[in-house]
């Protein structure tokens, strides 16, 4: 049982992940940036229980308002260029991201032992969940919590004025602001959603692993949180979380019996998958 | 209403409006007229933001707009549609009208939340209004793309009627449409006009130009050549010389 748990955990975790893209993606930018606000948001709850002695609710609040920063800074210079080059200026984010938080080094003594991270090594002893008792279940519905809630959230933006204006500037950034829509605020804003989404994640995501390094948030984290939308379409929020389901689910946990052949055929699958279903899983949303 | 002095935008070398000045009086059905490349829409694109100006000044309402970003201007009252009709396709009809719901008055009468992830009931009677106005009301749910070519026109016009504007810039709302429709939509700007909307119309179609505008301004490579009414326009060799070529002078 505890496999299904540990799979539903991870699950949820890149759903958090995949929502974060796809919130950004409605406006029509794709960003590799999403891998390093969940990596913010992972070592900022994982200090705050470790080192300060934090509840993980509180710490996750904090992980969400830090990846929405950071995502709002990132935002502004980032959304000024548009298509391919801000993929790269994303991805820069990213990496820049990730190499930060390989030369980090903030340790403190606790008993015996130091914790906090420690570079290279990784930050290892996120072990709140283990030292209060909580189950691996627990833990599990504890993450699909935010799931949910992350998901009627982005459900509620998709049903309001707002949600639609995010897909006026995804379609036609030109009419959008011939409109009357500020094109600037929109995209930042969707980032900033963006940020605190993956910065719970990323929180939830140190949490149940109990050990994060910086090759956690590499660029195939970022690429996965991008693919997820892309796969699911972007009819509404459950073409995300089926995504996920079909990417870790299906195709890396159920093909683990292939070996090493399972990486070339997960790639085949994506892309028949993509043939298959040219605007994602759920398709094109219709009016 | 508006007023441009000596404006200019030049593509590299290619001087795409050259020295335009232009007056356009409140209440007003202001013609621009004009061959292809003669700089119509290029000054559309200046006026609206979308393009900088190379020289020049935009004055409308005796205020210099001519650092304002396009969304604000907008909200200032000017409105446009496109040439090549720009809806946002894979939404609804209602959609579109939904999202272009940013005027001063709506920014006034709802506050920030109630506008942005409040429900669909707030504007509904406004939205039904524009779509009474552009026969729509039975397509409302329709996504845009599904429309026909003329109800796509109508749409991009509601759209543009959803900022409440007081200077609306229509850029070739004719092309493509046949007799039947040209007439409802000289029927359309005619209510505009009497509603105390100023319209800049851009235009080939000379069966709608010489129709309903009050006055005329002919461009030819950039440049002014000719104003006056109508019926001066007709007359005036210049502009024959400029459509029909050198013979024809």
């Amino acid at each position: 049982m505890d496999f299904y748990f540990g799979l539903a955990q991870l699950i949820g975790v890149h759903t958090l992940l995949g929502l974060s893209a796809y919130i950004v993606l409605l406006t029509g930018q794709v960003s590799l940036a999403q891998a390093g606000f969940f990596a913010v948001g992972a070592y900022t709850a994982g200090m705050l229980t470790v080192l300060a002695g934090w509840h993980v609710v509180p710490a996750l609040g904090v992980s969400a308002l830090t990846g929405a920063s950071v995502a709002c800074a990132v935002g502004f210079p980032a959304l000024r260029v548009k298509g391919l080059m801000l993929v790269i200026a994303t991805l820069a984010f990213g990496e820049g991201v990730r190499l930060f938080f390989f030369n980090f080094d903030y340790q403190v003594a606790k008993g015996q032992i130091k914790v906090g991270p420690l570079g290279g090594e990784g930050f290892r002893q996120i072990r709140f969940f283990p030292e209060n008792g909580w189950e691996t279940g627990e833990v599990m519905l504890f993450i699909w919590v935010f799931v949910v809630a992350a998901m009627a959230l982005l459900w509620w933006f998709d049903r309001s004025r707002y949600g639609t204006v995010l897909r006026a500037v995804g379609e036609d950034e030109l009419a959008a602001q011939s409109v009357g829509i500020n094109l600037t605020a929109v995209k930042v804003s969707a980032m900033t959603v963006g940020g605190a989404i993956a910065g719970v994640g990323g929180g939830l995501y140190a949490h149940y692993t109990t050990h994060i390094e910086h090759a956690s948030f590499n660029i195939l984290v970022a690429t996965f949180a991008i693919a997820y939308p892309i796969v699911g379409g972007l009819r509404n929020v459950f073409g995300t979380l089926l995504a996920v389901i079909f990417v870790q689910g299906f195709l890396v946990e159920g093909l683990r019996f292939l070996g090493d052949w399972r990486n070339l055929l997960f790639g085949a699958l994506i892309v028949l998958a993509m043939n298959l279903r040219p605007s994602g899983i759920l398709g094109r949303r219709r009016a | 209403m508006l007023e441009l002095k000596s404006l200019s935008r030049h593509f590299g070398g290619v001087r795409a409006v050259d020295g335009l000045d232009l007056e356009v009086q409140d209440g007003q059905i202001f013609g621009l007229i004009g061959p292809n490349g003669s700089g119509k829409s290029t000054t559309v694109n200046m006026i609206t933001g979308l393009f900088a100006p190379t020289a020049g000044t935009i004055l409308f309402r005796g205020r210099d707009i001519g650092a304002l970003p396009t969304h604000l201007r907008l909200r200032d009252g000017i409105a446009r549609t496109f040439q090549n009709i720009r809806l946002f396709g894979q939404l609804s009809v209602w959609q579109n009208l939904w999202v272009a719901q940013n005027s001063a008055a709506d920014q006034a009468r709802l506050g920030f939340f109630a506008r942005w992830l409040g429900g669909q009931g707030r504007v509904r009677e406004e939205i039904g209004r524009l779509l009474e106005f552009s026969g729509l009301a039975h397509k409302q749910d329709e996504l845009a793309a599904n429309l026909a070519f003329g109800e796509q026109r109508r749409l991009e016009l509601a759209r543009a009627l959803a900022a409440r504007p007081k200077l609306l810039l229509l850029d070739e709302p004719a092309a493509g449409m046949n007799s039947e429709e040209i007439g409802q939509l000289r029927e359309r700007i005619l209510k505009l006009r009497a509603d105390g909307v100023t319209i800049l119309l851009v235009e080939h179609v000379m069966e709608l130009v010489m129709g309903v505008t009050d006055r005329i301004a002919v461009l030819n490579f950039g440049q002014k050549i000719a104003e006056g009414s109508p019926a001066e326009i007709q007359a005036d060799p210049a502009v024959r010389k400029a459509y029909l070529g050198g013979a024809a002078a």
